[in-house]
């Protein structure tokens, strides 16, 4: 513990990203360059949000971390022995009692409060990235607002299946200026991006981006007028506690196409079930 | 009556080189403009400055807004520009590769500049593109197709609808037929002749082929070296070349 500065990042580093933070913070949506450091893990696994979390964390905080709604995934579990290690900061896997919360492709079911931070792992923080190849051109779009073409992007989706085919990194338009890439997740979380009480916070640590949503911000999820947006679900309520409300993750359990449909949330499901809601493939 | 696009003394220069100097004309509703030279005569530089795609070092290029009357083109906010080039401008690139966005199916394409200005609902998006696919002789049945699996000419009649969907009342062409076969080529100015006459589109059309200006272009211009060496009615020009580089521009095209 002693041989490392608090959360590992040293302190003018620290300093840097909040910087770039409170710039995201000001103008909500906007991509806030920042030097980006090594990470001591390779790019892919959480090195823009771990950056982020550790210019936030103080040493009061409860740490949290899922990786896709799990709290035991190797990501997550990687993550929190890090700041275990280089901070010293408590963890916890209960959303309500975690203070800052870093992610990966999920919000946690269990709506966020007011004084909570979620941090985003961001692989790709450029929502026009795969139409626009050049930065030069994306930013001045950006700078223009100029996004028409992020409706050709749902455009093509419907004219080959019929439906907007995008369910996750859905684009969003924030206050009605910025169009956002809300990270990987699924697009069922997307309304929950909208009027959160949390601060959200995303990083992107290759790609050397941070942008943030302050607390209360607008949020839309962008579509047509005849394809609104729908935030979709799997039809079926989560087999161990019988939710019918939370994202569920489809497990292949034999191989006779068996099947079982969870909440990818596990603590939520954990919660759910220590109060005594069960579902029809509980053990 | 109010030109369309005014243009005064542009000048560009490539460092010491000149790319092009001191080019002034008017453009009326209506009336199609033909730009004609040797490779490196300046004829693309120019274009480009009308279509604000290069700041010209000097002069000034007046168009007729729809809702500010004539304004620099030039002197313009970026935005301003910008917008201009999504709704009353067009430019159709020589390659159509260029124009077009070869990942996106040819609906996708024709429907981009509708939703650049606001167009949100999907269904009129594509009776649109359908619409305009029809217009210039593809298939409706290819407009979920992409570019990339098109002819070279159906690429540039694509692009053409691309461009003109918006309803512009300026395009600028830069060689619209260079690198189709002469059947092609035919094909497309039959086509371009049609929509510009029935959109009353003004046009300036940059080009070495003197057969596509005699059939298009209701003025000519010759440029050598950067300067207009030659202005007048095209029929004037071609049947009458008074520059001696005209002369030579004349006198080179084959007969078969």
């Amino acid at each position: 513990m002693t041989d490392y500065n608090f959360a590992y990042l040293d302190e003018q580093t620290k300093r840097m990203i909040r910087r770039a933070i409170l710039k995201g913070l000001a103008i909500p949506g906007y991509q806030v360059p920042f030097a980006s450091r090594e990470m001591p893990m390779p790019y892919g696994w959480g090195t823009g949000g771990i950056q982020v979390s550790a210019a936030v964390l103080t040493p009061e905080d409860r740490f949290k971390v899922i990786d896709q709604g799990a709290d035991d995934t190797t990501n997550a579990v990687s993550i929190r022995t890090f700041f275990e290690r280089t901070a010293g900061v408590k963890t916890t896997t209960a959303t309500a009692e975690a203070t800052v919360i870093q992610t990966r492709h999920r919000i946690p079911e269990a709506p966020l409060t007011e004084g909570q931070i979620l941090v985003y792992q961001v692989p790709i923080p450029e929502p026009l990235r795969f139409l626009e190849p050049r930065e030069s051109e994306t930013r001045k779009m950006h700078s223009l607002e100029e996004y028409g073409l992020m409706h050709v992007k749902l455009y093509e989706d419907i004219s080959r299946h019929g439906h907007i085919a995008t369910s996750y990194a859905y684009p969003v338009k924030v206050e009605g200026r910025y169009v956002m890439d809300p990270s990987p997740i699924p697009k069922f979380d997307n309304p929950k991006l909208g009027d959160m009480a949390a601060i959200q916070l995303f990083g992107a640590g290759r790609e050397q981006r941070i942008y943030a949503l302050p607390p209360y911000t607008q949020v839309v999820s962008l579509d047509f007028e005849d394809h609104p947006f729908d935030p979709s679900r799997a039809d079926h309520p989560c087999g161990l506690c019988g939710a019918e409300d939370s994202y569920l993750d489809e497990v292949i359990v034999d191989d006779a196409g068996g099947r079982m449909f969870v909440c990818s949330d596990t603590d939520y499901c954990s919660a759910r079930q220590a109060a005594g809601h069960t579902g029809k493939d509980a053990a | 009556m109010t030109p369309l696009l005014s243009v005064q003394g542009i000048t560009k220069r490539y460092g010491a080189h000149i790319g092009c100097a001191d080019v002034s004309f008017d453009l009326y509703p209506g009336e199609v403009m033909g730009i004609v030279g040797e490779s490196g005569s300046g004829k693309s530089t120019l274009l480009s400055c009308l279509a604000g795609h290069l700041t010209p070092d000097a002069g000034q290029v007046v168009f007729d807004t729809r809702a500010d009357g004539p304004r620099d083109t030039v002197t313009m906010a970026e935005p301003e520009r910008r917008m201009l080039g999504r709704t009353d401008w067009a430019f159709v690139h020589q390659h159509a590769r260029d124009g077009l966005r070869m990942g996106v199916s040819a609906g996708g394409n024709v429907g981009e500049r509708l939703m650049a200005v606001g167009a949100r609902h999907y269904g009129d998006i594509r009776n649109k593109a359908t619409d305009w696919l029809d217009r210039v002789e593809i298939d409706a049945a290819r407009v979920d197709d992409r570019p990339t699996t098109f002819s070279g000419g159906m690429q540039q009649r694509l692009q053409i609808a691309r461009n003109l969907v918006t309803g512009p009342r300026l395009v600028f062409m830069d060689e619209p037929t260079g690198g189709l076969d002469v059947s092609v080529q035919a094909r497309l100015l039959d086509l371009l002749r049609g929509l510009v006459r029935d959109m009353g589109l003004s046009a300036i059309i940059v080009t070495h082929d003197l057969a596509v200006v005699r059939l298009l272009a209701d003025r000519l211009m010759v440029m050598k070296s950067g300067h207009v060496v030659e202005a007048g009615l095209t029929d004037q020009v071609l049947d009458d070349p008074q520059h001696a580089y005209s002369q030579l521009l004349v006198s080179s095209v084959l007969q078969v």
